[in-house]
């Protein structure tokens, strides 16, 4: 036997041995495991090359190893059979016996058909009006609990309502500022070169000051708090779920919506206000700072003006748009909560579907309160 | 092969701030055993676990792993080194956005198999291996009861036919029923495979049925290794009241007495 060709690899061995009769013979040895081949692509193309040779011999005797996921390999390359002649040791034979005799169950494709279609959109319509239903519900046992704690207020959970005022407010005083500030100058930059072109640089004070008191200061603050603390109310809440801390509560008799919607619901209702009052202060700064550099009016000007351009009333009306939009916020983070399964798929979902529906319905009651209040604390 | 062993731990110190967990742990476990590890709850069995799949490194020591030591591996060979270990986590840790087939089919899908064919035909295999049939294949991780999810686990990490498999707690949370199941399937597939197996475990069942090796850790040590009988004969406090309790008696009660009985022979003797 003459070796003639070598393809020595880590561990997996493959040789082509001319033998006397001048018939060829495809010896393998070493170790045929998956994870070797997987390193040595070669070595599959060069089987199935050899497979295709029905005069080749095979030799596997001195295969050390053969996992079931090459022996598969090798009964594909040789046409899902046995190759005539085949030596090889009797506990790899049962691996290919194995293959020999299995039955694949077949995959059903999916099929679509008008009445598949109909449930699909059903189930989706009822989910969707499940979802609304499940709201509701919150909300119902949210005005239940607030009459209960009217009547008993020493069962109020103080500290719970505490942590989210700091979580939710007191943490995000940084991040409301800066948005704030900064859209402040952008929008006194813009204004500021239309109203140079007419003349009218004085009026920027009053859309500064109408714009961001009444309009883009509480909707910052919403939208930040929607992104930062509304998913994570939700995450929270979810988590609960997976680690089954909401049916220990259950188990104790405590009232999730006591103990975990209430404190949100209060502690977004007071403090997304307060947060809406800071983030107008900061643009209103931001625009200040921007309207001196740009059209000369200074910072005494500036202020001296603003109670005049901005009637107070636009004040009480952007710190009840906030109130309300602290309040769908939270509603809206633990309805999504509740509705996280234990697995993380649900949980990234729930979470994305809390932010994009809070910041939505932000958006919408932003929209209601300007139609109410349209002809309300114009200068 | 010259390595004769499967796991090599050489005075491993492991300590999580001030608190020493491990203290000098020196352990060579021969090829093909299945070896129970265990000690009280919070006694470091899991650390020392994730220390051998390369999770947790610890302070002084070197592990061997088929050889080679996790120390000085290089990431390509670690890489391939994983390849041939497989390892349970305790509760199945299957990805839950992937189906049991999919969730089956990844270590396939991960070593850049293409051919659907090829995956199917394995997947299929392995879970008829681990006694679940093909339509349950198309079942979310959630849908699954606890043992299926430890059946799909054991599956996906039996596709790839490691050479080492490290399970933790495997069978915590199973009814008696399933237990038995798992430690029979097993046991079937570690004739089939040949492969080593470490097991962290509480159950006392599966060191009678399957364990060929144990090691009880307790006082931040290796305080016992070696056969079910030699541990039974360990005098060490803790194996003392571990092994030799009633509930343990109901297990071990012929060889626990057995032994007690020899331990008589040889002091009068």
């Amino acid at each position: 036997m003459n070796q003639a060709d070598t393809h020595l690899k880590t561990q997996a061995i493959l040789e082509i041995v001319e033998q006397e009769a001048g018939n060829s013979c495809i010896r393998l040895s070493g170790d045929w495991t998956l994870s070797n081949l997987a390193i040595e692509s070669a070595l599959q193309k060069h089987i199935k090359q050899a497979a295709g040779d029905s005069k080749l011999h095979w030799d596997l005797r001195s295969v050390n190893i053969l996992d079931s996921a090459t022996a598969l390999l090798l009964w594909q390359a040789w046409g899902q059979s046995v190759p005539v002649g085949l030596e090889i040791k009797p506990e790899h034979q049962r691996l290919l016996d194995k293959w020999q005799s299995q039955e694949v169950p077949a995959l059903d494709s999916p099929i679509f058909s008008v009445e598949q279609t109909a449930a699909y959109l059903s189930q989706r319509i009822w989910e969707a009006f499940e979802q609304l239903l499940n709201f509701i519900a919150i909300l119902g046992q949210l005005v239940l609990d607030s009459v209960n704690l009217l009547r008993h207020p020493s069962d109020i959970p103080w500290s719970e309502i505490s942590i989210t005022i700091y979580d939710a407010g007191v943490r995000a005083l940084g991040i409301t500022a800066l948005v704030g500030f900064l859209i402040g100058i952008v929008l006194s930059y813009l204004s500021a070169l239309q109203l140079k072109l007419f003349g009218a640089e004085i009026y920027i004070i009053d859309i500064l000051g109408l714009s961001v008191i009444r309009e883009l200061g509480p909707l910052l603050a919403a939208i930040l708090v929607a992104g930062r603390s509304g998913s994570a109310m939700t995450a929270q809440i979810g988590i609960m779920r997976v680690t089954e801390e909401l049916d220990a509560l259950s188990a104790m008799g405590i009232s999730h919506s006591l103990r975990l919607v209430l404190p949100k619901v209060i502690a977004l209702t007071v403090s997304l206000p307060l947060l809406s009052v800071w983030t107008s202060v900061a643009a209103l700064i931001g625009g200040m700072f921007s309207a001196q550099n740009t059209l000369d009016i200074s910072y005494q000007q500036f202020l001296l003006k603003l109670p005049d351009a901005v009637p107070l009333l636009n004040v009480f009306i952007g710190l009840g748009k906030s109130a309300v939009f602290g309040l769908m916020i939270a509603l809206i983070a633990c309805h999504f909560g509740f509705r996280i399964k234990p697995n993380t798929e649900s949980l990234g979902n729930e979470t994305t579907n809390s932010v994009v529906a809070a910041i939505t319905v932000v958006i919408m009651v932003d929209a209601v309160f300007a139609i109410l209040f349209m002809d309300v604390g114009m200068p | 092969m010259s390595e004769p062993y499967a796991i090599r731990l050489e005075h491993i110190w492991t300590s999580f701030g001030d608190k020493v967990v491990h203290k000098d742990i020196n352990l060579a476990l021969p090829k093909g055993e299945i070896l129970g590890l265990v000690g009280a709850s919070g006694c470091g069995k899991t650390v020392l676990l994730r220390e051998i799949i390369g999770l947790q490194i610890p302070n002084k020591g070197e592990i061997f792993v088929m050889g080679e030591s996790l120390k000085t591996i290089s990431s390509s060979h670690g890489k391939r080194l994983r390849n041939h270990c497989g390892v349970l986590f305790q509760k199945g840790a299957l990805f839950s956005v992937l189906n049991v087939f999919e969730n089956i089919a990844f270590p396939l899908r991960e070593l850049g198999v293409e051919d659907e064919e090829f995956i199917k035909r394995l997947v299929f295999m392995n879970l008829e291996n681990v006694g679940l049939s093909a339509k349950d294949a198309w079942l979310k991780p959630a849908d699954l009861s606890g043992g299926m999810t430890k059946r799909v686990a054991l599956a996906r990490t039996l596709i790839l036919e490691p050479s080492l498999l490290l399970l933790d707690e495997p069978t915590s949370g199973l009814d008696p029923i399933s237990s038995q199941d798992f430690v029979d399937l097993l046991s079937g597939l570690h004739q089939d495979l040949k492969f080593t197996v470490i097991l962290v475990t509480h159950d006392l069942d599966i060191l009678q049925d399957l364990c060929t090796q144990i090691a009880v850790l307790a006082d931040q040590q290796l305080v016992a290794f070696g056969s079910l009988a030699s541990v039974l004969a360990c005098q060490h406090p803790f194996v003392q009241r571990y092994f030799h309790n009633q509930r343990a008696q109901r297990v071990f009660g012929y060889q626990a007495q057995t032994q007690s009985q020899t331990q008589q022979g040889q002091l009068n003797g």
